[in-house]
């Protein structure tokens, strides 16, 4: 499928799409004219996807500098009457939180809604916090989708659901969801509006205490409202009408839950709900009055289960609730239908046959994700540990960022000690510089700079805090997937944009200490971080190379190979195991080799070897080496 | 229709997803339902990468351990860690060529040998077809067609839903006309090994 064709698709044709890319497609089948976002996994390709069509559809898409503004930018699009869409991961969610909080408060006249992609068992995050919280905490209604199919068509329903009672909608996936491929039928395109008008009307849009109560009130009032919407939903069915045992189950749960049942012909119902906030209490309580026990099958936290306990306690029902709460179901991580079956046999205490699994015998070597050959954070980190070496500092802390460069937390590199969120480096180095007497080196990407960077660095240089900080400047968001930001000529819609320079942001912060790197060239970049370690102050090295993912940039080396020669190598593995590149292994017969095809030719093991013992070779036209 | 499970795994950077998406559509254009269940994001940077695939009525793509009918393994050492997967009528079409793990010298496990890995996976499988699916593939004209092989070699399986035509129509919507060419010769080269195989 080629990506256009989720803008050029016509009214029920049918595409294998991504969950993200279903709610591209839903996105313009409900009009909306302001997209905004900051690049976070699960939710990346959305971004993507929009980032690829929004000059043809006509729509204004951005990457934002972080979810918070992401957030802003599409709320004042809808205070100004257009449909807006906001999208991030469910960490992304906890920085816009301060502004959405607000946005449910003020309203929105044209419709809003905001995408979270939660990820349960943490495939890309830090945490597997359940965003369905937010829409209790800011008090906005919520619906969960289980496919792509699902995420588009609630889409729609949550730009007018949005529209009507002007408040904000979340609609939130989990991994399983926005990763999911599955045919979706097309429905029918919405031409946006190009532009809006804000109106003005200070009591309905400035949240200061006097009007706040009001709109306090107003929003308790919608969402009563809403409420009877959610209970008479048919978007919360009850399925296999069979037996006295209900289970009740939201997003990619629903899924294993299904198979399941459908697999083993099991006779219960199933409530499924899709419309999770306001909780249709009402809804429940029909269904408990037809069984006698229920499962509740939700990730990751046991939210629906607690409200489904105050419908039995409200209602003095004489039913048990199983779930997470009583162990039948596990506290934490990501269902699967073995899951699943195992918590329907504990609950029907029934043995469910053992299913006998192939277990190995063979013991397996670990395969960690690890930067790529020839990424130049590899390059980085040898040299500072090295630096660091050379001046006998050995009680070093390297507080690290959120990107590709986490990785340094595999051996050999351990330059990851410490991590809690987007920009979390810096502000923590201020803390650990202060509350002890270690040399801090700590780490932070360029676009994780931009984010949440720059005031943790005001911070710093204000608060005379010294540490190195070390800014991993490879020319794009890499870990997913490569999109702009601030730093590039480009922005979100492939258009030309101002660059903006790192180097000047950080002098304009007050840093004496700015130097530039070229992080491939080894002893130069070990001297700059030998005199950074040195300095009395907070120093700045800025290392700069760009991504080898990035298509676009002129690669090093084409015409040259990298080689081990036999005869000089001493087997001392310095290149193996101190930069352990991917491309360099020790093979059979115990001999150090290159694989050529996934060797960038950065040259680093080049100038690393204590024996000199790699070379550059020249490829010759018939293709060998001389 | 019993949904018919495909569990495929590999590295990172291996052309699974494309794989998967060519099946697919495949799929899809035949009229089957079909759904699968990929990964994205910080385990593709060389990590373990498995994309699981249920064509037939199903709601999730996730395949409850045991229950693939086709393991398609994109690099050795994962084949044996998708073992969990399999039962005695499933079968394996395997590439030999390893990716040795970045950190393996530093690893308490080294890395089985290939004969190990086939006889461990003989002996829980219906059968296994193992081939360089990296030699056969720069034999082709690219080694980036090397998941064209494996998907050749996965098409001459029994009871495979999908039939050589549909799949090759697929490809055609969904890789770039140049490299279409060395693709097919490729998938030809993995189906004919395969066959050969039976």
């Amino acid at each position: 499928m080629n990506i256009k064709e989720i803008l050029t698709g016509q009214e029920h044709d049918k595409l294998f799409l991504l969950g993200n890319e279903a709610a591209v497609r839903g996105a313009l089948e409900s009009g909306v004219a302001v997209a905004t976002t900051y690049p976070g996994t699960p939710s990346s390709e959305i971004g993507n996807v929009l980032s690829v069509l929004a000059k043809d559809a006509g729509i204004y898409f951005e990457f934002s500098i972080n979810e918070k503004v992401a957030l802003e930018v599409a709320a004042a699009a809808s205070a100004s009457g257009l449909r807006s869409f906001t999208f991030m991961k469910h960490v992304g969610v906890n920085v816009a939180s301060d502004s959405l909080m607000s946005v449910a408060y003020t309203s929105v006249q044209g419709g809003m809604v905001i995408l979270t992609a939660d990820d349960p068992s943490m495939f890309s995050s830090q945490n597997e916090q359940d965003n369905r919280y937010y829409a209790r905490l800011a008090n906005i209604p919520l619906l969960e989708a289980s496919n792509p199919q699902e995420v588009k068509d609630l889409m729609k329903y949550a730009y007018e659901l949005s529209e009507e009672f002007k408040l904000p909608v979340i609609l939130r996936t989990t991994t399983r969801v926005s990763h999911m491929r599955g045919v979706v039928e097309l429905g029918q395109l919405m031409g946006a509006k190009s532009k809006g008008h804000f109106d003005k009307d200070p009591n309905r849009f400035v949240p200061v205490p006097a009007t706040a109560r009001i709109m306090h009130k107003n929003l308790v009032k919608k969402m009563d409202k809403i409420g009877v919407l959610s209970n008479n939903s048919s978007l919360n069915p009850i399925y296999n009408k069979r037996g006295n045992i209900g289970i009740v189950t939201s997003g990619s749960a629903y899924n294993y839950v299904m198979d399941v049942v459908e697999e083993n012909d099991l006779p219960v119902n199933v409530l499924k709900i899709t419309f999770s906030y306001p909780f249709p209490e009402k809804r429940v309580y029909e269904f408990l009055e037809n069984v006698e026990r229920v499962l509740v099958v939700e990730e990751v936290d046991p939210i629906m289960e607690k409200e489904i306990m105050a419908v039995v306690g409200k209602h003095q029902l004489n039913k048990i609730i199983h779930g997470k709460l009583d162990g039948t179901l596990p506290m934490i991580y990501e269902y699967n239908p073995d899951i699943i079956l195992q918590g329907l046999g504990k609950m029907m205490g029934v043995e469910m046959a053992a299913k006998k699994t192939v277990k190995t015998s063979l013991e397996l070597p670990k395969r960690p994700p690890t930067l790529c050959p020839g990424c130049p954070h590899r390059a980085a980190y040898f040299e500072v540990k090295k630096a660091a070496e050379n001046l006998n500092m050995n009680d070093l802390i390297f507080p690290t960022d959120i990107g590709c460069y986490t990785l340094g937390i595999e051996a050999p590199y351990e330059v990851a000690d410490y991590l809690l969120s987007m920009g979390s480096s810096i502000g923590t180095s201020c803390g650990f510089s202060k509350a002890t007497l270690q040399t801090v080196v700590s780490f932070i990407g360029d676009s994780t700079f931009f984010h949440a960077g720059i005031p943790p660095l005001i911070n710093a240089v204000h608060n005379k805090n010294k540490f190195v900080l070390v800014i991993l400047d490879n020319r794009t968001t890499a870990m997913t997937g490569g999109q702009p930001h601030p730093g590039l000529p480009v922005d979100g819609m492939g258009l030309e944009a101002p660059e903006l320079s790192i180097p000047d942001i950080v002098r304009a912060c007050g840093v004496e200490f700015v130097e530039i790197i070229n992080p491939l060239n080894v002893a130069k970049s070990r001297e700059i971080f030998e005199q950074a370690l040195q300095f009395d102050k907070l120093a700045v090295v800025i290392s700069q190379y760009p991504c080898m993912l990035i298509k676009t940039v002129e690669k090093k080396g084409k015409n040259i190979f990298l080689q081990v020669q036999d005869d000089i190598c001493t087997n001392c593995n310095t290149c193996t195991t101190e930069l352990s590149c991917p491309a360099i292994y020790t093979s059979d017969n115990g001999k150090t080799r290159i694989d050529e095809l996934m060797c960038r030719k950065c040259s680093v093991c080049v100038q690393i070897c204590p024996e000199k013992a790699i070379r550059a070779k020249r490829i010759n036209k018939s293709g060998e080496g001389e | 229709m019993h949904p018919y499970h495909i569990y495929i795994s590999g590295v990172g950077g291996q052309g699974i997803i494309k794989t998967s998406v060519i099946m697919g559509e495949a799929a899809m254009k035949k009229g089957l339902p079909v759904v699968v269940g990929e990964i994205h994001g910080m385990s593709q940077r060389g990590g373990v990468v498995s994309t699981q695939m249920k064509i037939g009525v199903s709601h999730s793509p996730l395949i409850e351990e045991g229950n693939a009918d086709l393991i398609l393994a994109f690099e050795p050492l994962e084949a044996v860690r998708s073992l969990k997967m399999i039962n005695k009528d499933s079968y394996v079409v395997m590439n030999t060529a390893p990716i040795y793990p970045f950190n393996l010298s530093q690893s308490e496990n080294s890395y089985p040998d290939l004969s190990t890995i086939l006889s461990e996976l003989r002996s829980h499988a219906k059968k296994v077809m193992a081939m360089d699916a990296d030699e056969m593939a720069q034999k082709a004209g690219h080694i980036l067609s090397m998941n064209m092989v494996m998907l050749g070699g996965a098409a001459a399986v029994p009871g495979f839903p999908l039939d050589k035509k549909s799949i090759i129509k697929s490809m055609h919507d969904n890789l770039p006309e140049r490299s279409i060419p060395i693709n097919l010769k490729a998938f030809e080269e993995g189906f004919k090994f395969c066959m050969s195989k039976l």
